[in-house]
């Protein structure tokens, strides 16, 4: 097959895999921003045994591979249901429990389990970039909100927020260029993104076999994702220049 | 009758006494000046008199009405934070550090805590217009009698050190406090640029402002205050009319104090 009659069968093919790369990549995003700040407020809370949790579940999730994470998370189940008896299950229910939890079978289960690992890795990664940017405000912002009568709420809305998403864009933007990569990893799990499907064509699949340029390919696609958002970024922080 | 009592204030941070027994008073319409070395409790006292530090113990009564009794007990946080804010308007407040907030014009600044305590009246929406109109008016005006008509629309980051202060003060001015504090407005100033501050904090003074100014400036100190408290380790060491308290110190801390300021 000439690569012209190639091309639109691994297009096709790849844009199939990208599409489960975005799914993956907005899921992320939509359960990491917000179980970060949860998790950045817990951990400026005044409860000193929440604190201590977080930071070790934040150290646990940075200090070790995604990779791994993702393994854990996918495998880990089962490993531990196919453990349990159903003797020992009938008997507690606990045990039951443990023995009920496994990610479904297929795409879904695989995409389930990645989304899961991912929102807990990058979740912990916000919660650093958060707390550092709720921290960073002078105090004299909100004691200068104080002496003016504003309540905490107000201060909170009118005052620190817009200081705040300021502050933490930069670092968060790298972050998110970073996600459209990560996603990449939840092919160790055979998630069916778009690397899974460029590598499909070395192996054989829709009747082309041995063509190693569609993994190649694959890259034009991160580029291309990553490039928007850059821009897109960009444009954002520019909006957010106008004061210091 | 006073406008200002504070009697027997009292406040530690752990072990350290930072403010001992301290107990004044001052007229409508009177400038205060307080001066001391570092340490010795003045920015204490001022954030005391502004609900952002709660004294030990003591009283804060502003005209016939006791603002903080603070050897009785507390009310229930909540009712306590709304009776707190409606206390601190009372109070104003001038940080060395202008603490203005960025995102916000010049202009912003000054009318910000305005329209937001407009926005709890019974009566904002049909009036809204209007009164932005007039929020907004009042804060040109204090503006410009800073000097700054020409300024209302620039950041903060756009502002000279002198001109940020002089927004800072319009700011406080805003809520028409009774009492107007600085702490040590002109501290974080390059030298040329403290001249406006203080002409500006003058000013103030000749319209009869009621003002208590801690400062590092012993000549505006004198030359503007209608009294003068000089504290040393918690305490008021000496108190009195400023021409007489820099002339004739009664006290030997006082005199040494005074005395290093001539030196330098
Ligand atoms: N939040 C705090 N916690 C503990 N100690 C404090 C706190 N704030 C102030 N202090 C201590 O209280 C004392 C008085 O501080 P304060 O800032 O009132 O002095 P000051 O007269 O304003 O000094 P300066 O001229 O340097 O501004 C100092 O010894 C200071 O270290
Ligand atoms: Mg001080």
């Amino acid at each position: 097959m000439s690569f012209a009659q190639q091309f639109p069968i691994v297009f096709n093919a790849l844009n199939v895999g990208f599409l489960q790369t975005l799914k993956l990549f907005f899921v992320t995003l939509l359960g990491a921003l917000p179980l970060g700040l949860l998790l950045a407020l817990g951990e400026m809370s005044r409860d000193k045994i929440l604190r201590a949790l977080i930071k070790v579940l934040v150290w646990i999730i940075r200090g070790s591979p995604l990779m791994i994470q993702l393994l854990i998370v996918y495998y880990g189940p089962g490993l531990l249901a196919s453990r349990i008896t159903a003797e020992a299950a009938a008997n507690n229910a606990f045990l039951a429990f443990i023995r009920s939890c496994r990610w479904s079978g297929g795409e879904s289960g695989r995409f389930a389990a990645a989304s899961f690992a991912f929102i807990i890795n990058y979740a912990c990664y916000f919660c650093e970039i958060f707390r550092g940017g709720i921290q960073g405000i002078p105090v004299g912002q909100e004691e200068a909100g104080l002496v003016l009568g504003m309540t905490g709420r107000q201060i909170f809305f009118k005052v620190k927020l817009l200081q705040m998403v300021k502050a933490i864009l930069p670092p968060i933007s790298n972050e998110i260029i970073t996600l459209v990569k990560d996603t990449s990893l939840a092919r160790i799990i055979v998630l069916e993104e778009v690397i899974w499907a460029g590598q499909a064509f070395l192996k054989g699949s829709h009747g082309i076999s041995g063509a190693i340029w569609p993994l190649f390919f694959t890259a034009v696609y991160y580029l291309v994702a990553n490039g928007l958002l850059t821009v897109g970024l960009a444009k954002l922080e520019k909006k957010l220049s106008y004061f210091r | 009758m006073p406008i200002l009592q504070v009697e027997n204030i009292r406040k530690s941070f752990g072990q350290t006494l930072v403010l001992d027994d301290i107990s004044f008073s001052m007229e409508p319409g009177e400038a205060l000046s307080i001066i001391g070395s570092s340490g010795s409790g003045k920015t204490t006292l001022l954030r005391c008199l502004n609900f952002l530090e709660r004294p030990d113990e003591g009283i804060i009564r502003v005209r016939d009405e006791v603002l903080l009794d603070a050897g009785k007990a507390n009310k229930s946080d909540k009712a306590s934070n709304q009776e707190i804010r409606r206390k601190r308007l009372h109070f104003g407040l001038v940080f060395q550090s202008f603490n203005l907030f960025p995102q916000y014009t010049a202009l912003q600044n000054v009318t910000l805590a305005e329209e937001l305590l407009a926005k709890e009246a019974p009566d904002w929406k049909e009036n809204k217009t209007e009164k932005l109109k007039r929020i907004r008016e009042h804060g040109m005006e204090l503006l410009s009698e800073m000097g700054l008509s020409n300024r209302m629309d620039n950041y903060p980051h756009q502002l000279s050190g002198g001109q940020c202060q002089r927004v800072a003060i319009a700011r406080a001015l805003a809520l028409r406090p009774d009492i107007l504090c600085f702490d040590e407005p002109t501290s974080a100033l390059d030298p040329e640029l403290t001249g406006e501050v203080l002409r500006v904090i003058r000013g103030l003074a000749e319209r009869s402002t009621t003002m208590i100014i801690v400062t590092h400036e012993m000549g505006f100190a004198r030359d503007v205050a209608d009294q003068v408290i000089f504290m040393d380790e918690g305490c008021i060491c000496e108190q009195g009319d400023p021409r007489e308290v820099f002339a004739h110190p009664k006290q030997e801390r006082t005199k040494q104090f005074l005395a290093r300021y001539h030196e330098n």
